[in-house]
């Protein structure tokens, strides 16, 4: 039995402290020195003050904001022991609603989501929750339709919010992978960045 | 579906095959023991273990070594998992891992499923996500492509009596294949926005002035490993979806490429091997169709978008988007669902359950399959070369010819022990379903009424059997119930296939090799590569085509008719 057993015990131990600490260990110190922003994670600060990462979707609810897709985020419920609460944009519980496509709870959801936006033809992205619950981006077309809603309640023309728009419209990566989108926070940002 | 669509896929199924090429002849170079550049190291590792790495092993002494590999990485990983609370490298204080979760995670680490029952973000330690589960992701796909070497080995020339050293394959491949892929692969990932540190997650005050936690960690290195191995278990809880660990659409194009470049190389060094290239190319044609048709029907599925949701005035612009990311784009999501279940792999960048019934039909088949198309790192490889000893015995079976397979004669010893592997994962798939939807204890986990339900049941086992560790997620799966049963389905899968492909692999060795005469059945033209993805879709698919029809099949006709549940 030794004989099978020693080298298993020998070569997983090595490797484990090769590939599992001294390897990973000096990636990190690498990755710090070359990409410091990135690895760290792209972290927003404002005032000093950490206000999020660029690459995370964060929650806006006032109407002087452009607001991001719906988040099945949770947390902990404060008042029941072992349950949680909805919490959208949870950063430190990334989650998606995992309704399946014949699920009535999520038909219901994606009818108020139609009707909050205001009805008509309703882009897909503002009905539904991500895969994440942290997804930065909104499409095109569901950013057009609170230009009108953002305006409003800043007092500023609607040319003026949809010309915002247009400046933070990301197109596909290299003109072909992807979709384009807008990331909502640095649009958020630039628009409270408007005096 | 659009034009642009199909661009994306294509270039990126073009990538790989490209780079299959020139890693198929550095694969088979590592496997002759021809690179060396980290020769001091390999060496104090065979010191360690008091091993000859010249010495050849036979297919017992070879599985034993393999079996042994797999035991000592799954004591270390559950230690680590229960004591990570003492263990430093822990700057949020978590707890041990519960003793369920942390047996059915190293089960799953070590069989390379990756299932799991967790999130990375609220569970594991640094130290656990690097010294305990990347050091898996490594050493569960070094243990597939060692197997796979031996098995092409057995077909390399006549009367062999040895298949090689399995430690001598085991390290190499982890030290000169999957490092280096690594390395260069993850330094990339940081690039485009993983995050590498150990630093503690971050406190950030939003614009709205609520107070959220960002949670960081050494991930990019570890997505690199956990795509290059097939693993395919995420730093975070929403694996590729989560921004941090899918940031962009060229993120996650590298990550189909790496997922798919390493098995579909090794189809081309199996041609190597057996020093017949076109045995490989044949081979590489029939992953690469099955993917190709699978990614069409997902891609159409969810591009129809969801016909209730559309009635009720969303935009059929954009198709089905729950569950999804707005950054990747239909098709990319398309490539990769049909890429990670074709592959072993796993990852997902967008949630299965959420999938119209169709689209969440092909992850399910795909892996009920065998996961051959082209399969995890090795065991892709050695579960098609099965399917084909199954192929050319059916086509014996039509001619009435002993058939042979690269000059070696096939056969009943080698059919009845190919069925017995192939067998092993209806058996688990099909059983373990079959009790867990008439217990009241299981059924508690489902989510979704309706044939959803017996989808997200069915699945958690197909994924579990077939060491995916995609899931439908709605599945409660951390309870005692689903952890222990998808842990033995998870052994199941992986080693009670290992071992009579190995008994294959040691009977065909032994065999003389045969020239090839005129009455030789060719294995490399269309006409095989028909055959051989016909006996896939049809011996390795009819068993679930019943459970099929009353889980998805059942919903989109249920769907259709307006009804939801």
């Amino acid at each position: 039995m030794t004989t099978i057993l020693r080298p298993a015990i020998g070569v997983v131990l090595l490797l484990t402290l090769f590939l599992g600490l001294a390897v990973p260990l000096a990636f990190t110190g690498i990755a710090g020195v070359v990409f410091p922003a990135q690895a760290s994670g792209r972290l927003i600060e404002r005032d000093g003050k950490v206000i999020g990462s660029a690459l995370l979707g964060q929650n806006f609810t006032l109407d002087r904001y452009f607001h991001p897709r719906p988040s099945a985020t949770t947390e902990a419920d404060p008042d029941k022991a072992g349950s949680t609460r909805a919490a959208p944009y949870n950063a430190a519980a990334s989650a998606a609603s995992q309704l399946g496509p014949s699920s009535e709870a999520l038909l219901d959801a994606v009818k108020d989501r139609v009707a909050a936006f205001g009805g008509g033809s309703v882009p897909a992205d503002a009905a539904t929750a991500s895969g994440s619950g942290l997804d930065p981006h909104i499409s095109p077309e569901n950013a057009a339709g609170q230009v009108a809603r953002v305006a409003r309640a800043r007092g500023l023309p609607a040319a003026r919010v949809a010309a915002l728009v247009t400046e933070h419209m990301q197109a596909r990566e290299f003109g072909l992978l992807g979709e384009p989108r807008v990331n909502v926070l640095r649009l958020n940002l630039a628009l409270d960045a408007i005096r | 579906m659009t034009l642009i669509g199909w661009a994306q896929i294509a270039l990126v199924l073009a990538a790989i095959v490209a780079a299959a090429i020139p890693l198929a002849r550095y694969i088979a170079a590592v496997a002759a023991g021809r690179v060396t550049f980290l020769a001091p190291l390999e060496r104090a590792i065979y010191a360690a273990g008091g091993i000859d790495p010249a010495r050849g092993m036979g297919w017992k002494a070879y599985t034993l070594a393999m079996l042994a590999a797999n035991l000592a990485g799954f004591l270390v990983l559950y230690a680590i998992l229960r004591l990570q609370g003492v263990l430093p490298f822990n700057p949020q204080g978590f707890d041990g891992v519960s003793p369920w979760l942390a047996f059915n995670t190293a089960i799953s680490f070590v069989t390379n499923t990756n299932w799991q029952a967790y999130s990375g973000e609220a569970t594991m330690s640094y130290l656990s996500q690097m010294a305990g589960l990347s050091v898996q992701n490594f050493l569960s796909a070094a243990t597939g492509i060692a197997l796979a070497l031996a098995l092409c080995r057995a077909f390399a020339a006549g009367g062999l009596k040895d298949l090689g050293n399995f430690w001598a394959d085991f390290v190499r491949m982890a030290l000169y294949l999957l490092l280096p892929l690594s390395v260069v692969v993850g330094l990339a990932f940081v690039a485009m926005g993983m995050p590498q540190t150990l630093a503690a997650y971050a406190e950030a005050t939003t614009l709205e002035g609520a107070t959220r936690t960002i949670p960081l960690g050494p991930a990019a290195f570890q997505i690199a490993i956990k795509h290059l191995g097939t693993n395919g278990g995420g730093f975070f809880g929403a694996n590729s979806a989560h921004p941090f660990e899918g940031p962009s659409a060229l993120a996650a194009s590298l990550q189909i490429w790496s997922q798919q470049v390493i098995p579909f190389a090794l189809a081309l060094t199996f041609g190597r091997i057996v020093r017949d290239i076109r045995q490989g190319w044949a081979l590489l044609a029939v992953m690469l169709v099955v993917v190709v048709a699978g990614t069409w029907i997902v891609y159409a599925a969810e591009a129809g978008g969801n016909p209730l949701h559309l009635a009720a005035g969303v935009d059929p612009a954009m198709g089905n988007m729950e569950g999804k990311e707005v950054r990747f784009g239909l098709a990319l999501d398309a490539l990769f669902v049909a890429t990670t279940t074709g592959a072993s792999c796993g990852a997902v960048n967008l949630m299965h359950d959420s999938l119209m019934p169709l689209g969440g039909l092909v992850p399910l088949f795909l892996i009920q399959l065998g996961e051959v198309l082209p399969g995890g790192v090795g065991s892709g490889l050695y579960g098609m070369i099965v399917f084909v000893l199954l192929a050319v015995f059916v086509a014996g079976l039509m001619v009435g010819r002993t058939p042979e397979y690269l000059g070696k004669k096939v056969q009943a010893r080698e059919i009845k022990l190919a069925m017995l592997a192939v067998l092993v994962l209806p058996a688990a798939i099909l059983g373990f379903t079959a009790v867990s939807v008439v217990l009241p204890v299981a059924m508690s986990s489902i989510q979704e009424k309706g044939p959803h339900g017996l989808t997200e049941m069915l699945y958690a086992y197909t994924s579990a059997a077939g060491n995916n560790g995609s899931a439908f997620g709605g599945l409660a799966a951390d309870t005692p119930w689903m952890n222990t049963t998808l842990g033995i389905a998870m052994a199941l899968g992986r080693f009670a296939y290992i071992v009579p492909m190995m008994a294959i692999a040691g009977s065909i060795a032994a065999k003389p090799k045969l020239a090839a005469s005129t009455g030789t059945f060719p294995t490399h033209g269309p006409l095989f590569v028909g055959l051989l993805a016909g006996v896939i879709l049809i011996l390795g698919g009819l068993q679930f085509m019943p459970a099929l029809a009353l889980g998805p099949v059942a919903e989109h006709f249920v769907l259709a008719a307006g009804k939801t549940f």
